[in-house]
């Protein structure tokens, strides 16, 4: 050729790639911009913070009876937020209190989230028979009230934590069932489930390895609202008896116990309603910023 | 050793009266559910190290014939012999250690690769699921030579799909189907979601790697172009069934089903002062749920007689090693090449 | 100031740009793009996915998203049937709602998605009529039917009854076409019409535009990426590389003697039927890829994979759209050069 003409790339075009933002990147980016879910994730970190550590910094222990300061009310004395009628430090009643619904919470959560993963994913993959069958006594379950049906098990059988824990769990799980359910149909007839398939994967393999890493984000949304749900079941199933029992406390017991005194001591009514309502909004916005977040529409574009 | 001579020269793969018939529509317990025989008694065959084209227009079959050769559908009769073995009588088990000798590349660069996966893992995954015995540098060396075969690199390994346009993509699903060192490969439509200038690269690609493997391969496409820059010899699919096989050379220059000549005639030259006369097929492809009786191109074809109407034509044989399934030996087609 | 407009044509589109606001970024679409089309003829849009085509079209209708998501700048000058020349760019929406698909209408790819699944076809044709024209409902079916007729669809009475999903991907293709012919349009912008269909399909559906602008004079911009429906159905053609115009001229110089090595390169890695080579010799590809529209090379944007680029210049400064021959431009620093060469 007469003219120079130079092929000056050092790097040949076909190789370069765009580095580009992680798509866990971008959704962190607007999960931040989510004032409600940074306000919600601000909230749960100091209930958690302040449940572990706070104990410990108050002087008295929750099972101290200072029975010279009966229904002491808030801001009263050495007692910042009063005492109940045992002359019981309610700050650090409501602080143990809370580390027992958080965890209870959260153990229900883990538990529900697997159940439902695994049984959104099986009736999800095989679809047809199986599918319908497991789905079909998914919303058999869901049309059933869920409060009847945890207190006639926590009725029937001996309540504890880990109890209380295993009841709610197992009435939790059908918001995520359906959820991975719904995931797994369509990711199963994308083209990399075939090519797993080509490579003679297994079932198991192909669910777990391919599908469910690619349907994390609606399983987080799922099991975040779960959480939501499971202390407020706690506090419903405390609150009239069957759960939690005293001397532990639980945000729903300690209700229990202030219904007789509303009129003379509303104090003891309103910490803990008020502990219950901020955790479980709390949670209910980061359930909706991740949702928001984690719409992978959003990174088409 | 002779068993081995004769695998040399025999048919890789051996198709025969394969079919598949889905049921469509109806509620679950059955009720006015309909049949659609979406590939209806095919047999070809396919001989090593051969390019064998398969091209038809949207629903006549082509990804089912492609996916029920390699058992990823099950027919509902037939068998397909690979390298003399039934494929269609073996269960997934054993079927798994026959998988690498046979793989699939896709037509959506973006749905093939799982977006949660690096490079790396994607090419990794066959090792994993074989479960072969390979050292950690064997495994190394195999992914790398065969990024390298398709002109990516090991720098490529930690990259997430969505960092690549769709012709590299196309590239890494090429890789993946490489690692186990495939004997044949069907492609279904590699090229037909990538832009014209990269749709070359990636012909000129695949012809490479099968020249350099020594590959068998089963090409899947609508356009006969492309079929006839990369096969040795090309099927026409109607409806479910073959209408015509040949050498490509044949099919270009001498087409004996009018469908082929129809098609032929469809396609729009890149020269603009060339008025040809095109062959208007009337109407679309018949409803496969409903397809006329006897030949199912009767409906569109300007040669039918009343009795195409009557029997489905047979494929058989009008030239050496040239198959057609039009019962007119009369007729003088138009081709795009001079003989 | 729209005044000025050639008197011959019915659009004429002056430094078009539009650029959207995401994620990542502003993503400018498309610079600088300027077109005529004058009744009666098609102008094919090439160019491969995300050089613009589709999104000067939709500048051109004013469907592109508004403001803050996307700026459009230039003028889109458009002569009505009444004669008068208007600025379709700074048109308000309500005016621009009279235009559309009334004087200037649009189809697109993929049938099905703009052919409501609830409705009969025949309502929705008298529907596209009754937005436009004060008829009533019995009217907006006969002119239904007369559509129908138009577009070649047999049974057109029968057909007015179906709905989408009773018919087939070309039947659907044709519905639309109706729809968008229903007041006479005087531009029509066809988005990939054909693309979705078979061959023997696309052959049918161009053959119909074809005879549909013979018999009506309306103007077609035509876009594809397929250079042999341009060769098919163009008088000119338009080509789009990374946003912008770089080259531009009557269908026989551009596809015969091409001078912007792009479209060279374009034109040869076509696989055709001719030189169908049996048995496997290379195409002549372009290397490497289409630019990343956030990252454009600086330069000219094809320099990356030209053979042609020129270190210090191509990679340097744009090469601005030059006139070659008559009504023949081209984008490219070098074409004089590489013109000389090839002679
Ligand atoms: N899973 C399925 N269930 C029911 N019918 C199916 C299924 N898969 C394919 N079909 C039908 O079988 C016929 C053949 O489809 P197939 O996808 O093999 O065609 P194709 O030639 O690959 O078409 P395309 O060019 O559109 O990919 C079609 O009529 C299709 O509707
Ligand atoms: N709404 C939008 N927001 C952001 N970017 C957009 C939007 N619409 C289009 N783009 C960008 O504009 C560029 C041009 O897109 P356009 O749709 O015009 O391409 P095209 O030539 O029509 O391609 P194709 O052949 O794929 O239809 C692309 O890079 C695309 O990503
Ligand atoms: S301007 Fe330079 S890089 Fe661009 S097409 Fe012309 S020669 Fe190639
Ligand atoms: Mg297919
Ligand atoms: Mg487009």
């Amino acid at each position: 050729m007469m003219v120079k003409a130079v092929d000056y790339l050092e790097e040949d075009p076909v190789l370069t790639v765009v580095k580009q933002p992680r798509s866990a990147n971008r959704a962190w980016q607007r999960f931040r911009r989510h004032r409600l879910a940074m306000f919600g994730v601000f909230m749960i970190v100091l209930l958690v913070l302040a449940t572990a550590v706070g104990p410990h910094l108050i002087p008295f222990d929750d099972l101290f009876i200072d029975i010279r300061n009966r229904f002491a009310p808030p801001l009263s004395g050495a007692h910042v937020l009063g005492t109940d009628p045992l002359g019981r430090d309610l700050a650090a009643r409501l602080l143990m209190a809370g580390r027992i619904s958080l965890t209870v919470g959260f153990a229900a959560m883990v538990i529900s989230t697997i159940i439902g993963t695994v049984i959104g994913v099986v009736a999800g993959f095989y679809g047809r028979i199986v599918g319908t069958i497991l789905m079909r006594f998914v919303d058999a379950i869901l049309c059933f009230p869920t409060i009847f049906l945890v207190l006639a098990l926590a009725a029937l059988i001996k309540p504890s934590v880990v109890t209380i824990t295993l009841i709610i769990a197992a009435t939790g799980w059908m918001e995520v069932a359906r959820v991975v359910e719904s995931q797994i149909r369509t990711l199963r007839e994308r083209d990399f489930a075939t090519a797993a398939l080509m490579m003679g994967a297994s079932d198991r393999y192909i669910m777990f390895r391919e599908l469910i890493p690619n349907a994390i984000g609606p399983i987080v949304v799922a099991a975040t609202l779960c959480i939501a749900r499971a202390i407020l079941m706690e506090a419903y199933v405390s609150f009239l008896g069957y759960g939690i029992q005293p001397p532990a406390a639980s945000w729903g017991n300690m209700l229990n116990n202030a219904q007789q005194y509303l009129g003379s001591a509303p104090w003891l009514a309103i910490f803990p309603g008020l502990m219950i309502t901020l955790a479980v909004t709390s949670f209910n916005f980061i359930g909706d910023g991740l949702r928001d977040a984690l719409d992978a529409r959003l990174d088409v574009s | 050793m002779t068993i081995a001579m004769d695998d040399q020269h025999g048919p890789i793969l051996d198709v025969q009266k394969l079919s598949k018939t889905y049921s469509v529509g109806g509620g679950l317990f059955g009720r006015s559910r309909q049949s659609v025989r979406a590939i209806d008694d095919v047999s070809f065959q396919i001989r090593r190290g051969e390019v064998l084209g398969l091209v038809g227009e949207s629903g006549s079959g082509k990804s089912t014939l492609g996916r029920t050769v390699l058992q990823l559908t099950e027919p509902t009769s037939g068998s397909v012999l690979f390298n003399g073995v039934d494929l269609t009588r073996l269960n997934r088990r054993q079927l798994k250690p026959l998988r690498p000798k046979m793989q699939l590349i896709f037509q959506d660069p973006f749905a093939s690769l799982n977006p949660r996966m690096t490079v790396g893992r994607i090419l990794g995954a066959p090792f994993q699921i074989q479960k072969l015995r390979l050292s950690r540098a064997e495994r190394d060396e195999r992914v790398v030579a065969a990024l390298g075969a398709v002109g990516l690199t090991e720098h490529h390994l930690d990259r997430y799909p969505h960092e690549f346009s769709g012709g590299q993509r196309q590239r890494i699903g090429i890789a993946r189907s490489l690692v186990m060192e495939p004997e044949f490969l069907v492609a279904d439509e590699p090229v037909s979601a990538l832009d014209v200038s990269i749709q070359a690269q990636i012909v000129n690609l695949l012809l490479e790697i099968k020249r350099k493997l020594d590959l068998t391969i089963l090409f899947i496409t609508h356009d006969l172009a492309v079929v006839g820059h990369i096969s040795d010899r090309v099927a026409v699919m109607y409806l479910g069934r073959i209408v015509e096989l040949a050498d490509t050379r044949a099919v270009f220059s001498a087409p004996r089903h009018p469908y082929t000549e129809a098609l032929f005639s469809a396609i729009p030259t890149l020269d603009p002062t060339v008025k040809r006369n095109r062959i208007l097929l009337k109407g679309d492809i018949p409803s496969p749920l409903d397809p006329p009786s006897g030949c199912a191109f009767r409906t569109r074809c300007r040669y039918a007689l009343p009795a195409c109407a009557e029997a489905v034509p047979p494929l058989r044989e009008v030239g050496q090693g040239h198959l057609s399934a039009c019962i007119r030996e009369d007729l003088n087609l138009a081709a795009p090449l001079a003989a | 100031m729209a005044a000025d407009m050639d008197a011959s044509s019915v659009l004429d589109v002056r430094n078009l740009a539009v650029s959207f606001r995401t994620d990542r970024g502003e993503v400018p679409a498309v610079h600088d793009v300027s077109f005529t089309v004058k009744p009666g003829e098609t102008l094919a849009l090439v160019g491969e996915s995300g050089s613009g085509k589709s999104v000067t079209s939709l500048a051109v209708m004013r469907l592109t998203p508004p403001a803050p998501q996307a700026s459009l700048t230039g003028s889109i000058l458009f002569r009505g049937r009444d004669g008068q020349v208007r600025d379709l760019a700074t048109l308000a929406e309500h005016e621009m709602q009279a235009m559309r698909g009334n004087e200037i209408s649009m189809i697109f790819q993929e049938p099905m998605t703009s052919l409501n699944p609830v409705h009969r076809i025949g309502d929705q044709i008298a529907e596209a009529v009754r937005y436009h024209r004060k008829v009533d409902r019995q009217a907006a079916l006969d002119r239904a039917e007369e559509l129908l007729v138009l577009v070649g669809i047999p049974e057109p009475r029968k057909r007015l009854k179906s709905y989408p999903h009773h018919l087939s991907g070309g039947m659907r293709q044709r519905v639309m076409i109706a729809m968008a012919l229903a007041c006479d349009p005087s531009v029509l912008i066809a988005d990939e019409p054909t693309t979705a269909l078979d061959v023997t399909v696309q052959a049918q559906i161009l053959e119909l535009l074809k005879e549909l602008q013979e018999r009506t004079g309306m103007a077609v911009v035509f876009i594809t990426h397929n250079l042999g429906v341009v060769a098919e159905i163009a008088d000119r053609v338009m080509v789009m590389y990374a946003g912008r115009i770089v080259e531009r001229g009557g269908v026989v110089p551009l596809l015969k003697h091409p001078l912007m090595p792009y479209t060279h390169g374009l034109l040869r890695s076509v696989p055709r039927l001719e030189l169908a080579a049996f048995g496997q010799a290379k195409l002549e590809a372009i290397r490497g890829n289409v630019p990343d529209p956030t990252r454009m090379p600086q330069g000219c944007s094809f320099h990356p994979r030209c053979d042609h680029a020129e270190l210090g210049r191509c990679d340097r400064t744009i090469p601005i759209l030059e006139e070659a021959e008559a009504d023949h431009l081209v984008r490219c620093h070098r074409w004089r050069a590489i013109a000389s060469v090839e002679a």
